[in-house]
């Protein structure tokens, strides 16, 4: 009977040929995708598409399973633990606010019950030992499988011959021969694999769908659990966290400023009892948000900034109106001018 | 279309508001608990639906019997495909 194996797959160029040199085999394939609520598509569809070209994203993973014939299982950990992994993981951090090694292990687990589930022989991904700076070093991808509970059934079809040899390849359900020897940062075997095997679709640049990995993103996702008691974060909060310009005021105040009009959209759903809803009445402006209980001060210092942002930048004073539940108040501010504040200011 | 859809289908999911992947999601837990041959009729704001329905019934072979927009709202037939 042909080898079963779950992929981790990302729809990016690694996971792709990993999965058609398995399909070479004969195997048979089941292929999962994560969703973390971390996904940056998810955010750019949102907003109706990407900033840079407006485009609406593919979700490549799925392209992948339509184009390859395998059906791929979208499984969602936004609900699970996972969010306090994040929070608080064990293995750090890695440049941003992307804890790899922890998410890593936390998938695996979660794609080993999907085995046990199937009954498969192994579950593979796409990685390539030395590619990644953290995540995939020898040691962090023994680390990775063996805390997952996958010791000898994770499979590293691009890596193989690099690594010890798993359970199905000792079986004999995998021909170990014909996996592949590939390591560090450069893309050129990659490349070539890609046109032996006919593999023309697949994202340029590889990966980049987390936001964990984005610098802005891990600035303000590091200010947020910097200032608060409890190391948490709620999944509604990440696509605030993803959203317009952020201000830390206060140890506990902060502002945010919609940059476009479909921030605007997204900021109002945020405006509930908790939150402030801030807006210039009388010109075209951002909708702001201000959480915590600003003083006067600090009400003023929102007010000008969210004045600077709108069309009566120039003028001598601004109306700002703020509202939260049932609570209303104006002020006539002057627009903030002085960048260096404002640097100072910015998450 | 639309009322010729809904009397066909054997259930609505409607997915306004939330995003990818959530709306895939939801529909193949829908989809799994159905039998084969029904048909569902999926609804959806998100504007990469219409690639991501058509992947998916690609990689799961369910058979994609429609897809068209009405307004901002966008819509698929799907027909649940025999066992394998
Ligand atoms: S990039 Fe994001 S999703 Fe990928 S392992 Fe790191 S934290 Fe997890």
């Amino acid at each position: 009977m042909a080898a079963y194996g779950i992929g981790m797959i990302s729809g990016g160029l690694d996971s792709t040929l990993a999965t058609r040199l398995l399909q070479e085999q004969g195997v048979r394939i089941k292929a999962i995708n994560f969703y973390t609520g971390f996904c940056i598509t998810e955010t750019q569809r949102r907003l109706g598409g990407r900033q840079r070209d407006g485009k609406v994203p593919r979700n490549e993973a799925l392209r992948m399973g339509g184009d390859l014939g395998v059906e791929v299982e979208l499984v969602d950990l936004s609900e699970s633990g996972y969010l306090d992994i994040v929070a608080n993981p064990r293995y750090g951090y890695g440049k941003n606010a992307n804890p790899c090694i922890d998410c890593r292990i936390f998938m695996m687990a979660r794609a080993r019950e999907i085995l046990e589930r199937e009954g498969a022989d192994f579950v593979y991904t796409g990685e390539v030992l030395g590619q990644r700076p953290k995540s995939q070093r020898r040691d962090a991808l023994g680390l990775i499988e063996k805390q997952s509970g996958l010791a000898g059934r994770l499979l590293r079809p691009l890596s193989a011959k690099l690594l010890p040899p798993t359970i199905p390849e000792i079986e004999g359900k995998l021909d170990r021969e014909k996996l592949l020897a590939i390591s560090g940062r450069s893309r050129k075997a990659q490349m070539e694999l890609a046109e032996r095997l006919g593999v023309v679709d697949y994202p340029q640049p590889a990966g980049g769908c987390c936001f964990l990995t984005d610098e802005s993103f891990g600035r303000k996702f590091h200010d947020l659990l910097d200032h608060r008691e409890l190391r948490k974060i709620e999944k509604d909060e990440i696509v605030l966290l993803a959203t317009g310009r952020h201000f830390r005021l206060a140890p506990k105040v902060k502002l945010v400023v919609g940059r476009t009009e479909g921030e605007n959209v997204i900021l109002e759903r945020y405006a509930d009892e908790t939150r402030w809803r801030l807006e210039t009445p009388d010109q075209l402006g951002p909708l702001a948000l201000v959480e915590g209980e600003p003083d006067y001060e600090q009400r003023l210092l929102a007010s000008r900034i969210v004045a600077r942002y709108g069309q009566g930048r120039e003028q001598a004073e601004v109306v700002v109106a703020w509202r939260r539940g049932e609570d209303e108040d104006q002020l006539a501010v002057a627009p903030l001018a002085e960048e260096q504040t404002l640097d100072e200011l910015r998450v | 279309m639309e009322p010729l859809a809904r009397e066909i289908a054997d259930r609505t999911l409607d997915t306004s508001g939330t995003f990818c992947p959530v709306p895939i999601i939801e529909t193949a837990k829908a989809v799994r608990a159905m039998a084969p041959g029904e048909r569902l009729l999926l609804v959806g704001t998100d504007p990469g639906i219409e690639s991501d329905i058509e992947a998916w019934c690609r990689s799961t072979k369910n058979a994609l019997e429609r897809l068209w927009r009405e307004g901002k709202s966008i819509r698929a037939l799907v027909r649940k495909a025999p066992p394998a």
